[in-house]
């Protein structure tokens, strides 16, 4: 049944009352918040489209931050999420907005760390809880969170790319989907690389240590 | 592997079981885990839907917005004073689907079949027809399987989206899972099976998706009780011995006609049907703030 599980059907297990609406932006606060790292002090969401339209009614808002704060898409406490981050002390604010040419339903999430930089984060969500994360502080990228995924950073010079497969090559991790792109020539250049096995710490250092590398980050997948 | 009705009742057929077999073995394939987890993965689906069938039954539950809620416990406690015309099975089913329904749009904890939109109509039937038939948890979470065969192969071949089929996608979807799924459990083969998923699809083809404001609340909590009505009369006609005139794969692929035939108004968007009425419009206001 061509990758098609029982569970697809009857699942996920969600807080409700909408796939795209809840469980999808669950999702993809969960997932944003793995790509920009902890100690952040304040969120903003701006909400297009259909988000933007009818997040109150479909609890978009508290499945944003219940994702932000780590929560699944199961999680009881979603529906308290906006509480629960006043608790904590992090400061949420949603904006309407036009994010132009994009999905109904996608936002943009902005996080303010605690040592005073910004962090940036857009996706959509694009039915039955699936997402797809499509710019990281306004490079364009496309993945899932399905999958590991790593995403490195690096200076668009030549042998960047072989540097880093052949390291997940030795690590035995298999590659499932990559995607490369830059600021501009011989700038920085982005590598987003979905791999069917979990990438370890010890992975992400060695990637670290490779000459003009930038910064490695891996994301493990978000159910 | 199957991609149709016709393989998957062939395989069952040829093996001499119920569909439930295959699809677990084909899971079993997909996932590469043992049979026991995945069985214990469905008895998880299943404690969830049992919690959410029975919640809004005890106590009134409203949604975020404020525009459904408390039906559920109306009707169950409406049941309970005896006087229904459908009898106590029929109501009861639908007191669960209206249940679940409302809980999802309280940000409850449901499980999607297949879709949040059309959570209840599954897990009236399976508990409802597995109370009367007097069935164990493991006879039901065996249903189910049955139930995301019938789905898989829907979703495969037309959809399971409101916003690309209407609700005769996702509610038809759910009815036709949870018609062969009561069959299963009341003993039927494999090809009844398929007859009652046909007629279920067949009985509810053409219906629109039409949130008030776009949301999962109205007209979606009460066409989960209409669902599981579809259900069990589509699995009783069967039981009978009568069989559905259309194939059931040639039944689904007239169910994704039909649904890229609807305009976009129609699907999922709350700018046609009930959602378009002077009163959904109203309402869309009230809710929303506009």
């Amino acid at each position: 049944m061509s990758g098609l599980s029982s569970f697809d059907i009857i699942g996920p297990i969600m807080v409700g009352p909408s796939s795209s609406h809840t469980a999808g932006a669950a999702r993809l606060g969960k997932v944003s918040m793995s790509i920009a790292g902890g100690n952040f002090k304040k969120v903003v969401f701006y909400l297009h489209g259909s988000f933007a339209k009818t997040y109150r009614g479909h609890g978009t808002d508290r499945a944003l931050v219940a994702g932000v704060l780590g929560m699944e898409t199961y999680d009881d406490r979603l529906k308290f999420s906006l509480d629960i981050a006043k608790e904590k002390g992090i400061e949420i604010e949603f904006v309407e907005a036009d994010l132009g040419d994009v999905h109904p339903n996608t936002v943009k999430i902005v996080f303010y760390k605690e040592d005073g930089s910004k962090f940036e984060v857009v996706g959509s969500s694009i039915g039955g809880g699936n997402i797809i994360i499509t710019e990281i502080n306004g490079d364009k990228v496309e993945f899932t969170g399905d999958y590991p995924t790593l995403i490195v950073k690096q200076k668009d010079v030549k042998g960047m790319i072989s540097s880093v497969t052949a390291i997940l090559a030795s690590q035995n991790i298999n590659i499932a989907t990559m995607r490369v792109t830059r600021r501009a020539k011989g700038k920085e250049a982005l590598m987003i690389i979905e791999t069917d096995a979990e990438i370890s710490d010890y992975v992400l250092k060695v990637i670290e240590k490779v000459e003009n590398i930038i910064s490695a980050k891996a994301i493990n997948p978000v159910k | 592997m199957y991609n149709t009705g016709l393989e998957l009742m062939e395989l069952a057929n040829s093996k001499r079981c119920k569909i439930y077999e295959i699809v677990i073995e084909n899971e079993v394939e997909l996932q590469g885990l043992s049979r026991e987890e995945i069985v214990l993965k469905m008895k998880k689906a299943l404690e969830v839907m049992k919690a959410s069938a029975q919640e809004a039954l005890d106590k009134e539950v409203k949604s975020v917005s404020g525009l459904i809620g408390g039906d559920a416990k109306r009707l169950e406690d409406y049941r309970k004073s005896g006087n229904t015309l459908c009898g106590d099975t029929v109501v009861k089913a639908m007191a669960r689907a209206l249940s679940c329904s409302e809980v999802n749009a309280a940000m409850g904890r449901i499980v999607a079949a297949p879709t949040a939109g059309s959570c209840g109509i599954l897990p009236s039937a399976v508990i409802t027809a597995g109370e009367k038939l007097d069935k164990t948890e493991d006879e039901i979470v065996n249903a189910l399987f049955t139930a995301s065969g019938i789905g898989q192969i829907i979703a495969k071949n037309a959809t399971v989206s409101g916003a690309e089929g209407g609700c005769q996608a996702e509610c038809g979807a759910a009815a036709a899972m949870a018609a062969a799924a009561i069959v299963e459990m009341a003993g039927g083969t494999p090809e009844m099976c398929l007859n009652a998923a046909s007629i279920a699809l067949k009985n509810i083809m053409g219906l629109v998706c039409d949130p008030i404001a776009g949301l999962v609340e109205a007209p979606c909590a009460k066409r989960n009780a209409s669902g599981v009505v579809n259900a069990l009369i589509s699995a009783e006609l069967v039981l009978a011995g009568i069989k559905s005139i259309i194939p059931f794969d040639e039944v689904v692929e007239a169910m994704y006609r039909v649904g890229k035939a609807l305009p976009e108004a129609l699907r999922e968007t709350a700018l046609g049907g009930i959602a378009a009425t002077p009163t959904g419009i109203k309402l869309r206001k009230q809710v929303l703030g506009e």
